[in-house]
């Protein structure tokens, strides 16, 4: 089906850059009608920008797009639509309280209401093998079937390309089955489809096609059938890495261990974290890679409190915490650097001494309930002065940060606490490289000085320079940690990519 | 505001500055006006430097006007049956049961947000109707006056428990001060204890305030029961002030105009002082605007909603600017 023809889609050398994020950088792709062609690469690597950039949400800096042989821009996402290009999104906008005919009717722009949709969302769902009740309420369906809402809503507009992005995280194996039937049936009569994803065993079932993007770039293009993982995961994660810059070094006692550790997910697009062995030392600085969605996000609130529960151990410093607050946890010698910077690690509309007082009031900053304005102002121009943070002083509001310099000063902030046990989350999302080495080295000192680190990070270049030991995250299990120096680039890939996961 | 004020006035035939000056100036002519304005402003200070710390946690307690009510059943109460026996602990006696009967009505709207999730905006607000209720019940039964040739009123209470008034020839009591010192207070909470930035924390970013381990529900009954308190005190003061005794209509509405007089002060205490003054003026006003122009009561809330609405909207519209963009459409 390639060679000849017209292609239905054709990207040439598409940017869109965000702050200092370089999102796409002179991305090439070529879709054919009736092609099924996967889209893959690690989160953040710019899937979903040039999805954005495809359906007409984002527009793109530089780039041409072409559609069916000729030139177009699109002004919105209804341009997008009205050329037939339709989106099925990873997380649903749909309305509860509403039926299925009734979402459906809000989301099409001209359409009759009534009996003659409902007619015609049956006849779609019949011909296409997506069983669904137009009048049924949303809020009673299951996430499979409010992802057919979703395709039925696209096929009702008789697309030409479908776009779906990452539409099997939220479904079971036998859902994911009968989706791939309905996409090769679509295919079948021409519909291009554009299947964004990171796990290699779907795309290698269902895609004749593959392109392969890391940091913004096109880094291969390939019949994913053909190829080995090997090779495809090579696209995915780069080059051999940087070798683990470590002197091994006698670890000291745990800092935090959790054994036989479960918590269920508290939403329906949450991970639950299943039966969790992982203990951290003092002296350690121990790596966890994942793709993000596997139980990173839960398991950094299981540790810090923000969620209490779980079944199973969970203990820092030796003492037993599963179902201790965070001001408890705090108290014993815990830190977290989260991964949401503002909202989060810092209050958006507060100044930085403001936001030292936020996790340092139990460390000399408020004394007898009053708050000891002087010692935080002087702690807050102390972490600015010795990490170089720009952007105005302590009285500056942490939103007027650049996203680098709000980083290190919560990374800061967190490691002036000398905690036992500092948790960090993509500790250099968003940052430019110079800074991210600072960050870098400020960990490996916490590290030398008897701290235990917990590093959270999709970046295995990352984890590979400061990780003593590497241990994987997936489906909310995780792996046994290994020696980073006797860890390789190939294993941890196909462990963070395995549909099911067997623990090694 | 002045300006569709200029208009409705124009729009009523009625010339625009002299009603102007009937509503806003007049009345603050004599010594009686200016105690009148300070008399009013008092319960509005009180309630909503309460209300303005509780909104600052997103604490959104609207039934001040109940914990008012409850304020002056718990310390008319103390007042009628108890205080008298008391000597010069009356007083204190009488005002903390005023204090303690509202944080009382506010706590049961922090109970069921914290045990059960329920909105607080609607459970104080229902209870205000409850406490009204309770009132009027209680007028017409038990604490009615024997002597008061069945007036649904309690009996007045002893003079000395009837606070001093801040001069002859007005109103005003020494209410006034106590608010005053109120506001400083909840300046220093405000900039100075660390409860106050826990709060203020929680309201600002929820997420913040969990990672930093301030606990929510400490920070909903701080809310709930600082705005109860403050509007207890009112609901004393207000009836051992000039009333001088229980009755069943005690407040018009100050407990729900302090949420205005709450935001536009901008939820800062010397804010909350200033528009309490405002808000007051406006009742005022309204009731000249009645006696002198012949306009129908109603006029004071149509103040009181301007002033919140043109409020709102400059806060809406400070934020943006109306940007002309060339339209692109598909090449």
């Amino acid at each position: 089906m390639s060679g000849a023809g017209i292609p239905r889609l054709r990207l040439a050398g598409i940017s869109r850059r965000y702050g200092d994020i370089q999102a796409n950088d002179g991305i090439d792709l070529t879709i054919m009608p009736g092609q099924v062609h996967a889209l893959l690469g690690e989160n953040g690597s710019g899937k979903s920008t040039l999805s954005r950039i495809i359906c007409g949400i984002t527009r793109p800096d530089a780039g041409g797009i072409e559609w069916d042989g000729r030139a177009v821009s699109f002004a919105n996402a209804a341009a997008a639509r009205e050329l037939g290009i339709g989106m099925v999104f990873q997380h649903f906008a749909l309305f509860e309280s509403l039926t299925v005919a009734e979402n459906i009717q809000l989301a099409l722009p001209r359409a009759a209401g009534g009996g003659a949709l409902t007619q015609r969302i049956e006849e779609v769902s019949r011909r296409y093998g997506l069983p669904l009740d137009p009048r049924q309420q949303v809020a009673t369906l299951s996430a499979g079937e409010r992802q057919r809402v979703e395709i039925v809503r696209c096929l009702l507009g008789a697309p030409r390309l479908l776009v779906l992005d990452e539409p099997t995280s939220v479904l079971s194996p036998a859902a994911i089955q009968s989706l791939f039937e309905t996409l090769r049936q679509l295919a079948g009569e021409g519909v291009s489809i554009l299947f964004i994803s990171h796990k290699l065993d779907e795309v290698r079932a269902l895609c004749g096609h593959a392109t392969v993007l890391r940091a913004g770039r096109v880094t291969g293009e390939a019949d994913p059938r053909t190829t080995s993982s090997a090779e495809l995961l090579r696209m995915m994660l780069g080059e051999d890495p940087a070798t683990c810059l470590l002197t091994p070094r006698e670890p000291g006692a745990a800092v935090f261990e959790l054994r036989g550790f479960s918590l269920p997910a508290d939403d329906p697009f949450g991970t639950s974290l299943r039966d969790i062995d992982l203990r951290l030392h003092a002296g350690e600085i121990l790596g966890l890679a994942g793709i993000s969605g596997n139980g990173q996000r839960e398991l950094v609130a299981a540790l810090s409190g923000e969620r209490r529960g779980g079944s199973g151990s969970l203990r820092i410093v030796g003492e037993e915490c599963a179902q201790l607050p965070v001001a408890a946890r705090r108290a014993l010698g815990f830190a977290l650097v989260p991964e949401e910077r503002l909202g989060r690690g810092a209050v958006p509309a507060m100044s930085l001494a403001d936001n030292t007082l936020l996790t340092g009031a139990r460390h000399g900053l408020a004394k007898a309930g009053f708050v000891d304005s002087a010692a935080t102002r002087e702690r807050a121009r102390g972490i600015i002065e010795r990490w170089g943070v720009r952007g105005g002083g302590p009285t500056a509001l942490a939103a007027q940060l650049s996203g680098g310099n709000l980083q290190k000063f919560i990374v800061g902030r967190e490691v002036g606490l000398s905690p036992r046990v500092l948790v960090v989350a993509q500790p250099t999302w968003g940052v430019d490289a110079g800074a991210a080495q600072q960050i870098r080295q400020r960990l490996l000192d916490l590290r030398d000085a008897g701290g235990g680190v917990l590093v959270i990070s999709e970046d295995l270049d990352e984890l590979f320079q400061v990780s003593d030991r590497i241990a994987v995250i997936n489906h909310g299990r995780i792996s046994a940690a290994q020696p980073a120096a006797a860890t390789s680039l190939q294993g941890l890939g196909e462990l963070m990519s395995a549909g099911t996961f067997t623990r090694g | 505001m002045a300006l569709t004020l200029i208009a409705c006035f124009a729009a009523l035939q009625m010339p625009p500055l002299h009603a102007l000056y009937a509503i806003f100036i007049q009345p603050l002519a004599s010594a009686y006006g200016l105690g009148e304005w300070l008399l009013k402003a008092t319960p509005l200070m009180l309630c909503g430097l309460g209300l303005s710390l509780g909104f600052r946690a997103n604490v959104w307690n609207i039934g001040a006007e109940g914990q008012l009510t409850m304020g002056a059943i718990a310390g008319g109460g103390v007042a009628l049956y108890i205080a008298p026996g008391l000597g010069p602990w009356g007083m204190p006696a009488m005002l903390l049961a005023g204090m303690a009967g509202g944080m009382l009505w506010a706590a049961i709207p922090a109970l069921l947000r914290t045990r059960f999730h329920t909105s607080e905006i609607l459970t104080s607000l229902m209870l205000v109707y409850v406490a009204q209720l309770l009132l009027a019940w209680l007028m017409v039964g038990r604490w009615q006056d024997p002597q008061g040739f069945n007036f649904p009123q309690s009996r007045a209470f002893d003079e000395a428990l009837i606070l001093p008034l801040l001069a002859d020839g007005q109103r005003a009591t020494v209410a006034l001060y106590g608010a005053l010192a109120l506001a400083v207070a909840a300046w220093i909470f405000i900039r100075h204890s660390f409860a106050g930035y826990t709060m203020l924390v929680a309201g600002m970013a929820p997420a913040a305030a969990r990672y930093a381990g301030f606990s929510e529900s400490r920070s909903i009954w701080w809310g709930m029961l600082i705005g109860g308190a403050t509007a207890g005190l009112a609901g004393i003061a207000e009836i051992a002030g000039p009333i001088g005794r229980l009755q069943p209509s005690i407040s018009p509405g100050y407990g729900f105009a302090a949420i205005i007089v709450a935001f536009v002060g901008r939820l800062h205490p010397l804010g909350v002082v200033l528009a309490a003054l405002l808000m007051s003026l406006l009742y005022l006003g309204g009731e000249a605007a009645q006696l002198e122009l012949g306009l129908p009561a109603a006029v004071t809330g149509v103040f009181q909603g301007l002033l919140l609405f043109y409020l709102l909207a400059a806060d809406h519209f400070a934020g943006l600017r109306l940007v002309r963009r060339p339209a692109r459409a598909i090449a």
